[in-house]
Formats: C-alpha cells, sequence, structure tokens
C-alpha cells in the first residue's frame, strides 16, 4: 500500500500529513536563514539543548514539547546576548549548551520512572504518532514565525545580511538578531516533532542546500526549500510504510539524496544558467 | 550656524580594550568636502569611520556630525563598508540590496512602497550599474560589488558619504571611472575615504588627513616625503603614478 492510497484511508495519515507540511514549510523558511548565515551549529546547539527541557518538564510531570519550547528559547537567548557581547567565542559556548542541555536531560530522564520508551521519540522523532493537538501547536508556532518574517521582511533582511549598516540605518539590530534566533528555536521544536532532535539539522540544511543549485536569491531560497522538504517528507514516508523503517531516518534519507541528486545534476548541465556567470569555487565555503 | 562642519572630532580618545587606537584625535570636514583619510593598517583610519556613524563610543573628547551626536545625525551618513562586513555569497540581487539604503529609523519597520523603490532605482543609475538591477550579488566582480555598496549608501539621500578602503577591490581599469563617480558626487556630499594607498588617492581627493594613532598631518594635497616618513616610517617613499609607466 502506497502512502497516498493509505492517506484516503486513515484518518490519522491526515494528521500525519498535515504536520509534514508544517514542518516542510517552517524549515524550509527558517532553515534558508540558517544555511545562508552560516547556524547550522547554532541551531545543532539549540535542538540538542532543549533535550534539557524536555527531561525535566517530563520529571515534574508536564509536557514535555512545553519544556523543549522553554529551553530551546532560552538557549538562543543565550546564544544570541553572549554573541553580541562578543567576551566568549560563539561556537565554544554553543557546544557548551548542546552538552549541558542534553546532561540535564539525561539525569532527569534517567529519575523519571517508566518513560525511556518516549525518550527515544525525541531524539530519533516519530511523525506517524504526532496527534491533532500537537499538529494544532506546530501550526500556530509556524503562523507566528510566518507572519513575523513577513511582516519585518525587510529590516531582518538587512540584519541577516549586514548587521552594522543595519545599525548605522537606525534599526534595533540586536532585538532583531535575537527573534530572529528565537524564531529558530521555535521552529527547531516544530522539527522535533517530525524528525528528532538527532536529525533537526538535516531539515534545516539539507533542503535549502538542495534548493541552493537551483535558485540565487533568499525569497526563492525559502519557497524552494519547503518544496524540497515537503518532497523529502513525502518520499520518507512512503519509504517508511513500505520498508516497515523508521520515519525520520527515511525522511533524512530523501532528503540527502534529494542533495546528491541536484548535486549531480549541477556537475553534469555546466553550461546551465547561473553557474555560467559564477564558478563554483565561489559559491563553495572556505 | 552656517558653518556646521559635516564632521567635527575634538581631541578624540579610543582604545580597544587598553591598547589605543586614537590619541587627541581633532579634525573638521566641511561640508561639500572631498577627504582622503590615509595612513598603515592598525593606523586607526576604519575606527575613525566607525566613530563617526556611532558604531563605537569614545573614551574621551567629543565628536559632532552636523552639529549633532553620530547616533542622532545617522540618517545624514552613507556608510560603504569594507568587503569584509558581510558574506558575499548571500543570496540577495542588487536592487535588494541597494533598498536597504532607504530603511530609516522612524520606520524601519514599515513595507517599502514604490517611492523607495524609485529612489533605490535613482541611485542604482547615479553609480552606473542599473543594468545590473537583478543580478544575484555573488556573481558580481570586486568593482561591480563596490558600486553596489555606493549606490546603497546613496539610497539613503546622504549629506556625508564614508567609505572604509573602497579602493580595495576597484580594478585598474574600473580605478578612474571610480574616482569620476565620487568626483560627480562632491558638490552635492561631503565624502571622507579610508586608504592605505597614498599614491592613487592624493591625485583626486582635495583633503587628507594622515593617522597612525594620533592625527600626523592634514591639509591639502600634494603630500610631501616629510609627512609621509611620519606616517610609515622614513624607509617610505611617495611613487608619483603620474611618472610611472614612462621611461
Amino acid at each position: 500500500m502506497s502512502f497516498a492510497t493509505a492517506l484516503m484511508e486513515h484518518d490519522f495519515l491526515r494528521v500525519v500529513a498535515l504536520a509534514a507540511l508544517i514542518a516542510a514549510i517552517s524549515g524550509g523558511v527558517v532553515g534558508t536563514i540558517v544555511v545562508t548565515r552560516r547556524l547550522t551549529f547554532l541551531a545543532g546547539g539549540i535542538a540538542h539543548a532543549s533535550l534539557g527541557g524536555m527531561g525535566v518538564f517530563q520529571w515534574a510531570g508536564h509536557d514535555p514539547i512545553a519544556g523543549a519550547t522553554v529551553a530551546a528559547v532560552i538557549a538562543a537567548l543565550l546564544i544570541g546576548v553572549v554573541a553580541h557581547r562578543g567576551s566568549e567565542r560563539e561556537d565554544m559556548l554553543i557546544g557548551a549548551i548542546w552538552a549541558v542541555g542534553m546532561a540535564i536531560g539525561l539525569i532527569a530522564i534517567a529519575h523519571t520512572p517508566g518513560y525511556q520508551a518516549d525518550l527515544m521519540t525525541y531524539l530519533l522523532g516519530n511523525l506517524l504518532m504526532v496527534t491533532f493537538e500537537e499538529a494544532l501547536l506546530m501550526a500556530t508556532i509556524m503562523g507566528v514565525v510566518m507572519i513575523l518574517v513577513a511582516l519585518f521582511w525587510q529590516p531582518i533582511v538587512a540584519t541577516l545580511f549586514d548587521e552594522e549598516f543595519a545599525t548605522t540605518r537606525g534599526l534595533p539590530t540586536l532585538a532583531i538578531e535575537l527573534a530572529v534566533l528565537v524564531s529558530i528555536a521555535l521552529v527547531v521544536v516544530v522539527l522535533l516533532r517530525a524528525v528528532g532532535l538527532v536529525l533537526v539539522m538535516a531539515l534545516l540544511t539539507l533542503p535549502t542546500a538542495t534548493a541552493g543549485v537551483f535558485v540565487r536569491t533568499l525569497g526563492r531560497l525559502m519557497l524552494a526549500s519547503a518544496t524540497v522538504a515537503l518532497l523529502a517528507m513525502w518520499a520518507g514516508l512512503e519509504i517508511a510504510m513500505q520498508t516497515d523503517s523508521p520515519a525520520g531516518a527515511s525522511i533524512v534519507l530523501s532528503a540527502a539524496a534529494c542533495y546528491i541528486l541536484a548535486l549531480s545534476y549541477r556537475r553534469l548541465r555546466p553550461g546551465q544558467s547561473g553557474s555560467q556567470d559564477q564558478p563554483d569555487q565561489k559559491r563553495a565555503p572556505p | 550656524m552656517s558653518e556646521t562642519a559635516a564632521i567635527d572630532f575634538f581631541d578624540v580618545d579610543f582604545a580597544y580594550g587598553v591598547a589605543p587606537v586614537l590619541d587627541k584625535v581633532s579634525l573638521r570636514v566641511r561640508a561639500g568636502e572631498f577627504w582622503a583619510l590615509l595612513g598603515p593598517n592598525g593606523g586607526g583610519k576604519s575606527t575613525l569611520i566607525k566613530l563617526a556613524l556611532g558604531l563605537l563610543k569614545p573614551n574621551r573628547g567629543r565628536i559632532r556630525i552636523f552639529g549633532e551626536t553620530p547616533s542622532e545625525a545617522r540618517a545624514r551618513i552613507g556608510y560603504v563598508p569594507q568587503f569584509a562586513t558581510f558574506p558575499r555569497d548571500f543570496p540577495l540581487a542588487v536592487n535588494q540590496v541597494v533598498l536597504q539604503g532607504r530603511l530609516q529609523a522612524g520606520n524601519w519597520w514599515r513595507p517599502m512602497g514604490k517611492a523607495h523603490k524609485a529612489a533605490a532605482a535613482g541611485s542604482l543609475d547615479r553609480a552606473g550599474i542599473a543594468h545590473l538591477a537583478k543580478r544575484p550579488i555573488g556573481t558580481l566582480s570586486g568593482g561591480q560589488l563596490q558600486r553596489v555598496l555606493i549606490a546603497r549608501a546613496l539610497a539613503a539621500e546622504p549629506e556625508l558619504l564614508l567609505l572604509d578602503e573602497p579602493t580595495a577591490h576597484v580594478d585598474t581599469d574600473g580605478e578612474t571611472n571610480f574616482f569620476d563617480l565620487l568626483a560627480s558626487l562632491r558638490k552635492q556630499m561631503a565624502i571622507v575615504m579610508v586608504s592605505h594607498d597614498v599614491g592613487l588617492v592624493s591625485r583626486h581627493v582635495d583633503r587628507v588627513a594622515c593617522l597612525n594613532k594620533t592625527l600626523v598631518w592634514h591639509g591639502a594635497v600634494p603630500l610631501n616625503e616629510g609627512v609621509l616618513a611620519q606616517l610609515y616610517g622614513s624607509s617610505a617613499s611617495l611613487v608619483d603614478h603620474r611618472q610611472t609607466g614612462t621611461p
């Protein structure tokens, strides 16, 4: 049975499809920011630190997703403020927050009887087990982030591109930068449910990396990334159902396959528009 | 006061941590003047520009831009930064970058309407790069990108233009055109540009300030060898570009 036919027969799969759509759109938009500003490590740090909040909230008998949200936002603000002051090295701080967050989570989970099975769900995710209430929460978070990005598009882009110049134009760049980091944190929480925290980075990077082969402006990159993410999710769910494999891992491998296909396409057709006036070595990171 | 200077530095000290960068610097740039700020790397040239923009605060002394504090006067300043301040492969088209020059302290949250887009298109024209409007910045040459940054600064309709090392990326062919562009702007605004290329710059500007922690010399061009020796050490000598190339 394919995912498409199963979608017709099972109600719960419609919730899964909705959650996949939300994760794809928010991952595509925020992933574009993460990739263009080279914040992949930061996003990974936030994702793993959120385990601390999850563990503590579960131990205290609260909703672990709420805990993940709190921890992710705290981690984002901490990194943002310290990075802005410039007194500590940003990458070192991210590494520390990454490890400390996970350590807190692991200790809290060890002291929580009978919940160990759930931990794997958060680590590796399980899109197929998303409930309608969770999908609703994901949709709300996505809505807030999308509206913020759309409303403040110009100042956000100007700050991301050249913070110093944006400051000289009178923009509150620290506030904008922190808002962007909090948005990344919120979307990380959205993606946690879909692919789990270990694999969040894949959804924030691979679709945008794929899209970057074909388009070159920020808005189009966001649109194309969301499309690729959606494709990867669909393919991943299909593979997961056909082969009885974990959904999160299947989605990530599908996204990686998209990227490899895109790279091969670029390699095989070097005369394509865009790559003509921009040699490859310019685009590759140093 | 009719004689309000574009830039006024009174006895300005600045240090990053404990290492002093500027020591008792006083400088006055009048409206409509074209200055070059010369000096060795680490001599404090870029720091002076950042102080004028209010990005840094002086440890001592007073800075006035058109009689206001730097932060108050920001809207009247056009800033052309060094390339290192932004990622060159950022996925933006030229016109999108130039539009950023229209952002303003009072209404930065408002969406950009037609008037702003027209003004941005106008400054693309002034910088001579209207044909590049739709190009992603990652595909531009150094000289082209330099003009994009100038167009972005002009979009703010500045009365003072500050350029940090703009000649570093201009190829020798584009060099003359680059100074032609600045020359076309000089009557409309004061221009101060940072450079370490003494010979190149002193042919085009009308006043120079030589900075190496202290203000070594300032005044009209041409420079003499004594000033250069003070600035770069005794081994420096002035290479007159007008004479190079002819045997």
